[in-house]
């Protein structure tokens, strides 16, 4: 590693300027990171088909919840602590994007550990979330108000899973010594990614639970 | 030992012919490997289609021996024409054109690339995989609408409808990847010079194409999901009487499938931008009213989706009536962009130019009959009967698929570096022309006297029987004109006339290189100060300074 460091140094002489948002000498944005943003697009609709359909099987049900799942769903339970703690990584996560474009390996290491322990937190709790539900009656196939939860959630958790994976990619790429300053489009999707992952949880816990 | 790591390895490592195309990321194998696997679909879907056809050659079953097959092998034929065939045919076209238009060295992400494509004989097989399953494959029509497509109702017995819908997640993912590489490739890696205005055509269809794609293929995968959730965990989505509303899916299924229209007939025009201002010897007339043209329609076909669903009852009709109707406007500036680049030109009959005047003019009656549809009074007359049979295959037969051959036509000298054989290209194109129209005219007759779609059988005293006969001896000869064109190109292959790098004297920077490329494309690209690069270069506009600047005042296109 430290025979590449010169390199980077002479490299970032003669790019135009550094370009902190993409991490990139290219004019514009990089090629991964407009990869993201549009596979984050594509993301958002295959959620607003599930949102629609939420809505539009609210619409036709009534009362919601149901008599027998009334306060099963209760905002003030376990739920919150995980969904604090999946706000809490997304700040993680950009403190170690932070970290990385300062060119702080340790810090971005550090930071990108903690958020990948969050996530995993979060699923846990989600799988516990679960049993307790399944105990109380409430699965995918016990009418219109199980289906949805469990579908937007499940593919919610499906989205955390996959990105947890992404966090354990760049956090073996960045302990590997493979980002720096000037070289980390993979963190800035990634984080791009798990940002997008907590907005789609805050609107589900908002609509699930608040609504 | 520093310095040996620095030093480059300059050969590529050999790689055999079959393991080298099995682990390709080159776009331009990735897409002949598309074309060829959308191709072998096309002669499936065609066999099913040919097998639809004798059963209603006569009133009666004679074919099959329940009318639940009959509804496997329709449904199976629309399957696979629209997401094996048309969809991935046009995506391999852009996949071996668009790099080498805007003069980049391959796809913005080759592997990726390479996955989009190796998903597709994947997602075939798991679809075609139905017929080994007890029940029999899909059977619920293309749109799978609930509650026929149901776990346990009549139309889908069996595990083959959850097969199609997993193909179907696979092909769509595959859509979605490809969608984002052509937009990142289109956007990132033109060659100096080539701003967005200057742009073929081809690469503004495929741009708004995939803008398309990734935004409406999530949500058809979405209504996929809650069909499998529906089907396989007790789900009740779209179950009426557990709580779910069946008309949700078909509002979320042609959210995607209206704008899957676009995605199938927007590079054929593409294509046919391209080939006409080529063999007409002129600029394609109003290049940026076409490409406004062309995100108009992109942009009004999302929100025209319910008039699919005019009969449910369950959509406001004035809405997406007019929406509809407006959506004829771009496609009537596209018209007459056409027309007008063929009018007083040097026109030469080529193959290509034959193929994309046969969508010129199929594409025309598909756009007229569909109006019709658009018409909420008389779309409750038609709704379901063979007028829209005829509608659907005019826009997508008659416009897609001669769009298509004439994208073959054009750019297989490109390809292999050999001329396909004219006379036999224009066997093929009237043995096919006269083929479609007896197939598909006929069911605007059928559709006016009322034959409902997806049966088996019909009554022999309803007066169909003669346009039925007519149409299948149509659909027999649209299957035997495949035969001049696979013979063409078998023959060519081996013994065509060697074509040069530039047989047509074509317009756009992939005529800049040899045929076919060499990998990573280009050695040297010519300037690029108008949407004409290689013709520039032929005529001498940019062999000085001089003349640059006249070639890029004259054109005006310099933005």
């Amino acid at each position: 590693m430290t025979a590449e460091a010169p390199a980077l140094t002479a490299s970032a002489g003669h790019g135009e300027g550094h370009a902190p948002a993409s991490g990139h000498a290219q004019r514009g944005i990089s090629n991964p990171i407009l990869g993201m943003l549009l596979f984050i697009t594509s993301e958002v609709m295959f959620f607003s088909g599930l949102f629609a359909a939420y809505f539009s099987t609210r619409a036709a049900n009534a009362p919601w919840p149901p008599d027998v799942f009334k306060d099963i769903l209760d905002p003030l339970g376990p739920i919150i602590i995980a969904t604090i703690i999946l706000i809490a990584s997304s700040f993680t996560c950009q403190f170690a994007v932070w970290s990385i474009r300062r060119g702080d390996r340790k810090g971005f290491v550090r930071n990108i550990s903690i958020t990948f322990v969050l996530g995993i937190i979060f699923l846990v709790m989600q799988v516990y979330d679960y049993t307790i539900l399944f105990s109380e009656g409430m699965t995918l196939g016990s009418g219109p108000f199980g289906t949805t939860y469990f579908t937007l959630t499940g593919f919610h958790g499906a989205h955390v899973f996959g990105g947890v994976l992404m966090l354990g990619v760049i956090l073996y790429r960045g302990m590997a010594g493979q980002f720096s300053a000037k070289h980390h489009d993979a963190v800035e999707a990634v984080s791009l990614y798990w940002h997008f992952v907590d907005i789609v949880w805050i609107l589900l816990f908002s609509i699930l639970y608040l609504l | 030992m520093a310095t040996h790591a620095l030093s480059p390895a300059a050969v590529p490592a050999y790689r055999g012919g079959l393991y080298e195309w099995l682990t390709t990321t080159d776009h331009k194998k990735i897409g002949i490997m598309y074309l060829i696997n959308s191709f072998v679909f096309f002669l499936i879907g065609g066999i099913f289609a040919l097998l639809v056809r004798t059963e209603l050659a006569a009133p009666g079953i004679q074919l099959f021996t329940n009318e639940h097959v009959y509804n496997e092998a329709f449904s199976i034929h629309a399957t696979v024409m629209i997401f094996l065939f048309i969809i991935p045919m046009l995506a391999g076209l852009g996949n071996y054109v668009v790099p080498l238009m805007i003069g980049a060295p391959d796809m913005a992400f080759p592997r990726i690339n390479a996955l989009s494509f190796w998903m597709l004989p994947l997602g075939g097989i798991l679809l075609l995989a139905g017929f080994l399953t007890p029940g029999g494959a899909a059977a619920a029509g293309w749109t799978s609408y609930p509650p026929l497509s149901e776990r346990g109702a009549l139309a889908s017995p069996g595990p083959g409808q959850d097969l199609w819908i997993v193909a179907l997640i696979l092909i769509g993912t595959s859509s979605i990847l490809g969608g984002i590489n052509f937009l990142v490739t289109i956007f990132k890696m033109r060659a100096p010079g080539l701003t967005l205005f200057r742009m073929p055509i081809m690469v503004w269809t495929m741009l708004v194409t995939s803008v398309l794609v990734v935004m409406a293929t999530p949500v058809i995968t979405s209504a996929l999901v809650m069909l499998f959730i529906d089907r396989n965990y007790g789900g009740s989505f779209f179950l009426p009487d557990k709580g779910g509303t069946a008309v949700l899916y078909q509002n979320v299924f042609w959210f995607y499938s209206h704008p899957a229209v676009y995605v199938m007939v927007l590079p054929a025009m593409g294509v046919i931008s391209e080939v006409l201002p080529v063999f007409s010897r002129k600029p394609l007339f109003g290049y940026k009213a076409f490409i406004f043209a062309t995100a108009g329609i992109g942009a009004l076909g999302f929100s025209v989706w319910a008039h699919h669903m005019f009969t449910t009852g369950a959509v406001f009709l004035p809405f997406f009536s007019l929406m509809t109707f407006l959506i004829a406007v771009p496609t009537g500036v596209k018209m007459f962009n056409w027309v007008f680049t063929l009018f007083r030109g040097q026109l030469t009959f080529s193959t290509p130019l034959i193929f994309a005047i046969g969508f010129l003019t199929m594409f025309l009656i598909g756009g007229i009959n569909g109006a019709f549809s658009a018409s909420v009074p008389i779309d409750f007359a038609l709704q379901d009967t063979y007028w829209v049979v005829a509608h659907l295959h005019y826009v997508l037969f008659g416009g897609s698929v001669f769009g298509v051959f004439a994208g073959i036509y054009y750019w297989f000298p490109k390809m292999t570096g050999r001329m396909l054989s004219e006379s036999l290209g224009k066997v093929h194109f009237v043995i096919m022309f006269i083929g479609f129209n007896l197939t598909f005219f006929p069911m605007h007759m059928l559709g006016i006297k009322g034959m409902p779609r997806r049966i088996a059988d019909y009554a022999s005293d309803a007066g169909w029987n003669d346009w039925n006969l007519l149409a299948t001896i149509g659909g027999f000869m649209i299957a035997v004109s495949m035969l001049p064109f696979i013979w063409n190109v078998f023959v060519s292959l081996r013994n065509g006339k060697i074509a040069g790098d530039d047989p047509w004297e074509g317009n756009t920077l992939e005529w800049a290189t040899s045929s076919p490329p060499p990998a990573y494309n280009f050695d040297r690209l010519p300037d690029i100060r108008s949407e004409r690069p290689v013709f520039d270069a032929r005529h001498g506009l940019n062999a000085g300074h001089g003349h640059a600047a006249i070639a890029a005042g004259g054109h005006g296109e310099a933005s």
